[in-house]
């Protein structure tokens, strides 16, 4: 289970402005466990965007959305729609936002923060990956995170060690920050690296009580742990 | 106001040079040798923090030691080693020791040096460093509380890459840089004086001073090496070969020679010049003599 929240409001209207259209893709496993996806939120957010004057092309929901090839041979289903799409907004944890990046030729803007797995995922599909940073920054960064594709995790741009697109740390590595270059002049997007802001808030990586206890992750842990002090509060109950 | 500010406010061409502090507590080679070698001749002088993520002891310790010696020391600052507490803390540390020009680095990553199951930090890097020496100078630290006295005339001090491909890129971190209060620029070591002029007509436009970058050649390996792991620095065959021609004895002054001709190509299209000598420092006052500085 990756935790992913909704995006502050404010924050997601700020990533959507500047674009007439949008299609809304949506990752049928997590997002829909944590409450931050599925039918609902597609409607949702449909409605938030026409209110600000932007049009939703359509929209899709994708089990599951870090299965890229699965992602790649949905969305070709809905390719008429989305030629007239200016963005792809993707409701996902980021492994999806990045996933969803990496099969369309058009940005890609989160409509959700993922949050810290705080251990091992146990799923590994591909080369993308989320690092739960509670900050998603894929909107400005062309689908490609700079937390977890840059060996530093740097949001200020390249550090002086890449040579020949590549990270000083391992030679045959891709230097992230070059990839979201070479990403961003294709979209004719850099002037999003003027936007970034400067400073990272770590508190966002811990997890608040609040979305622990309102997850399928609590919800599993309260199945198996919670039966059996709910039994002996009953015969506790019966007894009196 | 610090003597490299000053220095590059009247429109000076301005000369700073640089130390490594030593891996461990006997200062005679670095205070002593090359310190003394350059201290006459330029302004200031950077001294390094762990630099190629090599432990050694801090930046702050040996800027504090020249600044007791009058000589005028540039606070290095690397993102690697410590979080937005402790480098705010060595800000204003620095300052009530003497310390007024502090150059901000992201660091070299950690894997590449003598410690590489160290804990990266990079809490901060090189832009939002420049952020935190901005804010306490107009009083507040990065989580906005009040300072009790403002260290009000800090110099700051960052790097560029004239030889950074994609450069379009190395230009959007310089303009960032200048945002967040950079006000004067080191480059990395250039040898072709035709890329840092194509720089300096893009970077002109900010009116911030750059000093080139400089280090010394000393030999076709050390050439070789520099081309081959340092990112962004460039030698080119026309110094190559020369060096490798030249017998042992020769070497010393062919590559002094070979610098002097960079140094006075690249003079008019800059502010003046950061010489990195890397252990050749008793050759700086023959170089910079030739060059008429």
């Amino acid at each position: 289970m990756v935790v992913n929240v909704p995006k502050p409001g404010k924050e997601l209207i700020e990533m959507v402005s500047g674009y007439k259209s949008l299609f809304i893709v949506a990752c049928g496993g997590c997002p829909v466990g944590c409450d931050s996806g599925g039918k609902p939120r597609i409607d949702e957010l449909t409605e938030q965007l026409s209110k600000n004057g932007i049009e939703v092309e359509g929209s899709t929901e994708i089990d599951f959305l870090c299965n890229k090839a699965l992602v790649g041979s949905k969305l070709i289903y809905h390719i008429e729609k989305l030629k007239k799409s200016q963005a792809v907004l993707v409701i996902s944890c980021g492994i999806g936002v990045q996933a969803t990046g990496n099969m369309i030729d058009i940005p890609v803007i989160p409509a959700n923060d993922t949050l810290s797995s705080q251990g091992m995922q146990g799923l590994w599909p591909s080369s993308e990956r989320c690092a739960g940073c509670g900050t998603c920054y894929l909107a400005l960064t062309g689908g490609i995170c700079p937390i977890t594709m840059c060996s530093k995790s740097l949001i200020n741009g390249m550090c002086g060690g890449q040579h020949d697109g590549k990270c000083e740390v391992e030679n045959e590595r891709d230097c992230g920050w070059n990839l979201i270059y070479i990403r961003l002049n294709e979209l004719g997007k850099l002037e999003n690296l003027k936007k970034l802001p400067r400073l990272r808030d770590y508190r966002k990586m811990d997890v608040p009580d609040k979305e622990r206890t309102t997850t399928r992750w609590a919800l599993e842990k309260a199945e198996i742990y919670s039966a059996p002090v709910l039994n002996s509060e009953k015969e506790e109950a019966s007894n009196e | 106001m610090s003597k490299l500010q000053e220095s590059l406010e009247q429109g000076k061409f301005t000369i700073t040079g640089e130390v490594g502090p030593p891996k461990g507590v006997d200062l005679e080679h670095c205070m002593d040798k090359e310190v003394s070698y350059i201290k006459d001749r330029v302004v200031a002088i950077n001294v390094t923090d762990n630099q190629s993520s090599v432990m050694r002891i801090s930046s702050l310790s040996i800027c504090t030691l020249l600044a007791r010696q009058g000589l005028e020391p540039i606070l290095q600052i690397t993102a690697r080693d410590r979080n937005r507490l402790a480098i705010q803390g060595d800000i204003l540390g620095g300052y009530v020791l003497g310390i007024r020009n502090i150059l901000a680095l992201t660091g070299d990553h950690n894997s590449a040096g003598d410690h590489p199951e160290s804990k990266p930090v990079f809490d901060l890097d090189s832009v939002s460093i420049l952020t935190a020496m901005n804010s306490l100078k107009n009083g507040k630290d990065l989580a906005g509380q009040e300072l009790e006295g403002v260290p009000g005339d800090i110099f700051c001090g960052a790097i560029v890459t004239p030889g950074a491909d994609p450069i379009e890129m190395q230009l959007i971190k310089m303009e960032r840089k200048i945002e967040e209060g950079a006000q004067f620029f080191q480059t990395q070591a250039i040898y072709d004086s035709k890329v840092f002029e194509n720089f300096m007509d893009k970077a002109s436009k900010y009116k911030v001073p750059v000093l080139c970058g400089i280090v010394i050649i000393k030999s076709a390996g050390m050439a070789n090496y520099m081309n081959n792991f340092v990112p962004g620095v460039q030698v080119p065959d026309s110094m190559i070969t020369p060096l490798k021609e030249a017998s042992k004895e020769d070497r010393p002054k062919k590559s002094i020679e070979l610098m002097v001709e960079f140094i006075k190509e690249v003079k008019p299209m800059c502010q003046g010049l950061h010489i990195m000598a890397m252990g050749w420092e008793k050759y700086v006052p023959e170089l910079l003599d030739m060059c008429d500085l």
